[in-house]
């Protein structure tokens, strides 16, 4: 067992490290997140610069061939700024996705655009009530001759208010949480039918609500077997609470060192509050709970690359350390921040919001609990 | 970054498999099966220590020389592992684990030809004299006083919480040999004879009913300074080296799945109260999956740092979180296991308990283990510096509070 950086992960990590300390400080990304787009294209265009797009994709896909393993360490480098470019939504969701499902056009008209920077992706799996379930789909696509009409409303879009394109789980049959009958598609955002309403999230994110009204979408835009979409899907959305996880340990980083430097500094009393027992074994607790969590970081991340059930359930158990983690560690930076920590003025807020949202998204703790116990 | 294992480890496994079921007889394992505690039967722990010994496997994590048997932290790590899966007993930590590197550490020449061959025979049976009833947390307080009279000292006090001193020929104390100084700088390390005059020993039963523990009078006991470790009013740096020996020593995830499995077994074949299984009721089995969630990421934790180790790097802070961690979850665990089997671990059953009285016992096995590992789970928070003094330790050391 060897837990350390290969040459070209610490290549991967230094870079992204040194973009987000020269150019990423937290100024910056509340001019960002405050844009229309909520997010910089320049970053973007640099982003594919570098490579950092191709990072999941084979190397016959065009893709720099990494793992989950490559996408943890980004995603844990990218968390400790928070980031609001889309690379989950575009990069994992989307282009993992049609790497996974796709056909070998499929592919090559996609899967380049994203690389290059040039195509932004959403996936719109999630419904109302399904609390990230992607078998929960009432969605309907309907056969009509060759073609789909799909009918639905999709929520929490993550990038679904700048995609060109839209991937969409959808019943070709089956009843509402059957793992046969979801296939997938893939449609332009400004498809006739498409109605898209964005919003901010709490935490400075970009979301869409979608409304399907009898879009019709023709075979070709299906990926992979018309009702066996799931496993895929599942797959990739594994991946992708893998990279959401990650990140989640960067922020919690951030976040329990920035409290205990607080501590040092604030006074009362007559002394650093950080004197004082009860809050240092606070911040134990908080340091203990980023400590475990990164390590279920990695071993969700390596068990990934042995597939399979064991490879599910060690997602899951990420995304429930990180829930409970994320919980404790965010609500204790805010109390021990007192007043200050209520505020928008320090980036506190900021990374407890963003913890708080994570748990929601891609299924919450109870959620991938259920989904763990499931697993054999 | 991988999870591979090397052949060699694959190939290393087998072998200790193959030596543990051939050597272990069904006799000592029960010590290892019915143990509730960290110190199992002494008879048979003993035993097992004989035939160990016989093996040269008895101290793995001792320099070859004084008796190791060089192997790796994963091979130490594996041979853990593999000895808990075979319900082999634990092997009774106060000389092997405790004096043993005190001495190989801080002893003379002599010193160490004389007591580390009889520690890893069995010979001497040692306990250790750190706490007093006055001296808990605040080690640095003792008060048990060690007056230099010619070649000998005069020993006078008690220490408390003292396992298996009953059963002990020798003792490994900490005593104040100055009282002017600064509370570290006055204490000696100082090796007894329990059977000297003056030495008497009073029992204490615990909340599970056995006597595991005692409070150790010491009355005007004369011990001679050549059984001194280290120098006068160093014995807080010889004691410390035993910290520093053991750091990232000790893993807590192998047991802790182990007692886990115990628990789904459990839970296999009692009832829910509404005609079904256990198993089956999903408030119980959520928290199963809630504290296994739990493990995995201590698992991981000391994977990492026998990584670390193993590639001769310092293990960092995180070495110093496991002690908390994995105590607490044992607590967990002891919790759902009573709540497992419920009534059933109601029965007080001291005699099942031991092994070789031939008792039946009530009720199945795992429920008569269940209460007594619930109640002596309690001390694993207490004892070895209570988890109120590691936190204490991490806020300071690692955090820079």
């Amino acid at each position: 067992m060897n837990f350390e950086l290969s040459e070209e992960q610490q290549m991967l990590v230094d870079s992204i490290s040194k973009f987000l300390n020269n150019d990423y400080d937290f100024d910056t990304r509340r001019k960002i997140a405050a844009t229309e787009l909520g997010y910089s294209a320049d970053n973007w265009r640099m982003f594919a610069e570098l490579g950092w797009l191709s990072v999941p994709y084979a190397e016959e896909s065009g893709g720099f061939g990494g793992s989950a393993v490559d996408l943890m360490l980004m995603m844990e480098a990218f968390g400790k700024a928070l980031i609001t470019e889309p690379f989950i939504p575009t990069v994992i969701l989307g282009g993992r996705l049609v790497e996974v499902l796709g056909s070998a056009e499929q592919k090559q008209s996609l899967l380049a655009a994203v690389i290059q920077g040039e195509l932004q992706m959403a996936l719109a799996y999630e419904e109302r009530g399904s609390r990230g379930n992607p078998a929960c789909i009432a969605t309907q696509a309907q056969a009509v001759g060759d073609d789909y009409v799909l009918s639905g409303e999709k929520v929490m879009v993550l990038n679904g208010h700048a995609a060109d394109k839209l991937l969409v789980t959808a019943r070709t049959s089956g009843s509402l949480v059957e793992r046969e009958g979801v296939s997938l598609f893939v449609i332009d955002a400004d498809a006739d039918g498409v109605d898209i309403t964005g919003y901010s999230t709490m935490e400075g994110g970009r979301a869409a609500n979608v409304v399907l009204n009898g879009v019709k979408v023709a075979a070709a835009q299906r990926l992979g077997v018309e009702g066996q979409a799931l496993a895929a899907v599942e797959t990739v959305l594994d991946e992708a609470t893998i990279a959401i996880g990650s990140e989640a340990v960067g922020a919690m980083e951030v976040l329990y060192k920035t409290t205990v430097e607080y501590c040092k500094t604030r006074k009362q009393f007559g002394m650093p509050i950080g004197k004082f027992q009860v809050l240092q074994h606070r911040m134990v607790d908080m340091f203990m709970a980023h400590e475990l969590t990164q390590s279920t970081m990695y071993m969700a991340g390596l068990r990934n690359l042995e597939g399979g059930d064991v490879a599910r359930k060690a997602a899951s158990a990420l995304k429930v350390q990180v829930g409970k983690a994320g919980r404790y560690i965010g609500q204790q930076a805010v109390q021990l921040h007192g007043g200050m920590g209520m505020t928008d003025e320090l980036n506190v807020g900021y990374y407890f919001k963003r913890l708080t949202a994570i748990d929601a998204l891609l299924g919450n703790t109870d959620y991938h609990l259920t989904r763990y116990g499931a697993i054999a | 970054m991988d999870l591979s294992v090397k052949p060699e480890y694959r190939q290393f496994r087998e072998e200790v498999r193959e030596f543990l079921n051939q050597a272990l007889t069904d006799d000592i394992r029960a010590a290892g099966r019915l143990g509730t505690s960290v110190f199992h039967d002494k008879e048979r722990a003993m035993a097992w220590q004989k035939i160990l010994h016989a093996k040269g496997w008895v101290a793995p994590h001792w320099p070859v020389a004084y008796g190791g048997t060089g192997w790796d932290v994963v091979q130490r790590s594996i041979f853990a592992e593999e000895s808990l899966q075979a319900d082999a007993p634990m092997l009774i930590p106060m000389g092997l684990q405790m004096c043993g590197p005190c001495i190989i550490g801080c002893g003379t020449q002599e010193q160490k030809d004389y007591y580390l061959p009889r520690i890893l025979s069995g010979e001497d049976f040692w306990c250790q004299g750190y706490s007093e009833p006055g001296a808990g947390s605040d080690l640095a307080a003792l008060q048990t006083s060690a007056v230099s009279d010619g070649d000998d000292y005069i020993v006078n006090g008690a220490k408390i919480w003292t396992t298996y001193a009953h059963y002990a020929n020798k003792i490994f104390c900490l005593v104040r040999t100055d009282k002017e100084c600064k509370p570290q700088q006055g204490i000696t390390f100082l090796l007894m004879d329990m059977d000297a005059p003056g030495v008497t020993v009073e029992p204490i039963i615990g909340l599970d009913g056995v006597r595991e523990q005692n409070t150790v009078y010491f009355d005007n006991v004369r011990v001679p300074k050549k059984n001194r470790i280290g120098e006068e009013n160093q014995g807080w740096t010889v004691a410390k080296f035993l910290l520093t020996f053991e750091r990232g020593g000790q893993e807590y995830a192998p047991g802790l799945y182990q007692y886990l499995r115990h628990i789904k077994v459990a839970a296999e074949q009692e009832g829910d109260g509404f005609g079904g299984r256990l198993a089956d009721d999903p408030h119980f089995m959520r928290r199963v999956s809630e504290v296994e969630i739990q493990i995995s990421a201590l698992e991981f934790t000391e994977n990492r740092i026998k990584a670390a180790l193993g590639s001769g790097q310092s293990p960092g802070a995180v070495a110093s979180m496991t002690k908390i961690v994995g105590t607490e979850l044992s607590q967990k665990l002891t919790e759902l296991a009573i709540e497992a089997v419920g009534v059933a671990g109601l029965p007080l059953q001291l005699d099942a308990l031991e092994p070789g009285t031939g008792a039946t016992p009530i009720g199945p096995e795992y429920a008569l283990t269940a209460m007594p590992r619930y109640l002596n789970t309690r001390a694993t928070t207490i004892y070895g510096g209570s988890n109120e003094i590691q936190r204490g330790i991490i806020a300071k050391m690692v955090l820079g509070l």
